[in-house]
């Protein structure tokens, strides 16, 4: 992989300042995503994904949410630096956002033609409107939304979950982003129309090149549609592989575990296995491994030393001892 | 559409009659009998009966009512016992004068409150949320008459901005035409008069205003704060929206619907008169046309000015109904 690196994240923390302390929910996050890539992002709710995403929008809840630490550079301009006005010229053109609710994530008082000609025309401004509709027909048919000229004038209410999810991506790729971010594109809708949502964004990305951010908690989603991934676990960056190499050589017992509790078709099992324990309260652990109450090779050493990103290979990290060990043996 | 608006004109019917058979009953319950005060004191009881006679008021009150229902759906209103008027003719001054006002009130209370809502939403916690806040609290406790007489002190009487009261100059008294000054005024091109009756407007309508902008302030507020935290907002700010248009656009067309009901029950009420306003500012609207009326005992023009008042009030619901399918397109009647 020579491509270049578009979206590169370098130690980001993020941490909401709440009643009860400042609690760090992205902590020290390395990860970049090249052009023309689909990276996923794995991990289960409240592992500062969706944070993560948010942050590289510079849409933090703020109070109590702020980016503490670290560089969030898009083709070398650091997002964090910028001032409300340059990151809105950003928003929506360079860096686009689909998030997982499309029932409730387009506006019910506007029409879809109305929410993507806006959408157009913010970063188009000498655009006029009929060039923004032609714009928007056309869109809408490249996401295979069916009677687009029609669809135009009607209302989200009126749409299936599926055809919503569709509008939204139209939305997010009129203006042609680098980086798309998808933030559980999927979750909300039946398995069908996953597949199909799914299917969507990759033929977008080979078409686009778009690069895409695919953010979810689901491996079967990850191992259908990403190139890499990187493993998120408690705001960390627990490990980070290509696509084939995560379900063939997991590393980190964390991974290894979500692997495991995967179904599969083939065997006939009593039980789903699931990794036992919660996902620890954001900061409530200051030294050591963050997973290590849940994983069964813990070692002292877990406990007592924060564990770095190992490099296994130069495609290749984890962020465990046994790997470190298993290096230097 | 049509169709239910058809269906609620017909609901207004046995609400209105239901109502004249109350209001009917409470006035004739209310010691006191319209002869007497129309002859004053002295009269004799044969003088008075006589009268009793001519109004009809010896009659049964079932066959009084039967009466005044008659004339009701031959859109006769009645006739008032004092003056000797129609009052479908004599109404209509005052009800202009309350509509002036209680328009001019409306406008202001709907600018200052939505706005000072939808602020105090956006930067909540702000010292400006914290301030907006509670003026609304104490608007909507203050007692308006107090507010009035307040007004007049410190305006009229100690720095001699604004009129203490009424709607025109005694000595250049406008030529109504329509009843609206502020029309009036302008088709005659009397810009002087225009300004004064402007003048006129001023305290009266900040006194009737503060109730109503303060709750409307208040349930702007509470609902744009529900409506900025939903997922639409955020795709709004994701495309690279401006933040005032993400809330003045996208927010705030899905927070109106509550703001509208309030606003259109607020502009029901004061367009029925408000009657301590009407009485601090000498302000010849349909609220003192009514309370005069009760001083008089005179039962048609209560009866009748009771009748518009709710018939304005029923009318102003059904258009905020009908708004709600403007602005939200997946409420439908049918």
């Amino acid at each position: 992989m020579t491509r270049k690196v578009l979206l590169d994240v370098k130690g980001l923390e993020t941490t909401f300042f709440t009643d009860d302390g400042a609690v760090q929910a992205v902590d020290n996050i390395h990860f970049d995503v090249h052009e023309g890539e689909i990276l996923g992002i794995v991990g289960e709710s409240g592992c500062g994904k969706s944070v993560t995403s948010l942050s590289i929008m510079g849409l933090v809840p703020s109070p109590p949410g702020k980016i503490t630490n670290g560089e969030i550079l898009l083709e070398g301009k650091d997002l964090t630096k910028l001032t409300d006005k340059q990151m809105r010229a950003v928003r929506g053109k360079d860096v686009a956002m689909i998030f997982q609710e499309p029932m409730t994530s387009l506006n019910p008082l506007f029409t879809i033609g109305n929410q993507l000609v806006e959408a157009i025309r913010i970063h188009n401004k000498s655009w006029s409107k009929k060039q923004a509709i032609a714009r928007a027909i056309e869109i809408m048919k490249l996401v295979g939304l069916p009677r687009s000229e029609e669809l135009i004038n009607e209302y989200p209410h009126q749409l299936s979950g599926g055809m919503r999810q569709r509008v939204m991506i139209a939305m997010a790729l009129v203006c042609d982003p680098k980086v798309l971010i998808a933030d559980e594109p999927t979750t909300a809708l039946d398995v069908t129309i996953q597949a199909q949502i799914l299917k969507l964004m990759k033929d977008l990305n080979e078409r686009l090149n778009t690069a895409i951010l695919l953010i979810t908690h689901d491996l079967g989603v990850v191992a259908e549609t990403c190139e890499r991934v990187v493993v998120m676990y408690a705001g960390q960056v627990v490990e980070e592989a290509p696509v084939k190499e995560i379900f063939k050589n997991p590393q980190h017992p964390y991974t290894q575990g979500l692997i495991q509790s995967v179904p599969d078709m083939r065997y006939k099992k009593d039980s789903l296995f699931s990794i036992p324990g919660n996902v620890p309260k954001p900061g409530s652990i200051k030294t050591g491994c963050r997973f290590a109450a849940r994983c069964q090779y813990v070692t002292e050493r877990c406990t007592a030393e924060t564990p770095a990103l190992f490099e296994l290979s130069s495609t290749h990290k984890s962020r465990c001892f046994l790997v470190e060990e298993g290096i230097k043996q | 559409m049509l169709h239910y608006i058809g269906k609620r004109l017909l609901h207004l019917i046995p609400v209105l009659l239901g109502m004249t058979f109350v209001v009917f009953l409470i006035i004739r319950a209310i010691p006191g009998d319209p002869a007497q005060v129309i002859l004053g004191q002295q009269a004799t009881e044969q003088a008075m009966a006589a009268l009793r006679a001519k109004l009809g008021l010896d009659n049964p009150w079932y066959v009084q009512y039967f009466e005044y229902l008659k004339g009701l759906l031959t859109g006769d209103l009645g006739e008032s016992l004092r003056t000797a008027q129609a009052i479908s003719s004599e109404v209509w001054p005052y009800l202009a004068a309350t509509f002036e006002l209680a328009i001019f009130a409306m406008i202001l209370a709907v600018i200052i409150g939505m706005n000072a809502g939808i602020i105090s939403a956006w930067f909540q916690n702000s010292w400006f949320d914290y301030v907006a806040m509670i003026i609304a609290l104490i608007g909507v406790s203050m007692p308006i008459f107090w507010l009035g007489l307040l007004e007049q002190w410190v305006f009229s009487i100690n720095l001699g901005w604004l009129p203490t009261s009424g709607r025109e100059e005694v000595r250049d008294p406008i030529n109504a035409i329509t009843n609206f000054y502020l029309i009036d005024t302008l088709i005659q091109g009397r810009f002087d008069q225009f300004v004064v009756a402007i003048k006129h407007l001023i305290l009266p309508g900040i006194a009737l205003a503060t109730i109503p902008t303060a709750i409307i302030a208040r349930m702007t507020r509470s609902s744009m704060l529900e409506v900025m935290r939903s997922d639409y907002v955020r795709t709004a700010r994701a495309k690279g929206q401006k933040m005032f248009i993400v809330i003045y656009k996208h927010a705030l067309k899905n927070a109106l619907i509550p703001v509208l009901t309030v606003i259109g029950l607020q502009l029901g009420m004061l367009l029925g008169g408000a009657i301590l306003t009407e009485t601090i500012f000498s302000w010849p609207g349909i609220g003192r046309y009514i309370y005069e009326a009760i001083g008089y005992r005179d039962y048609p023009v209560i009866q009748s000015g009771i009748l518009i008042v709710a018939f304005i009030f029923v009318m102003i619901n059904l258009i905020v109904d009908i708004l709600y399918t403007v602005i939200d397109s997946r409420i439908k009647y049918n």
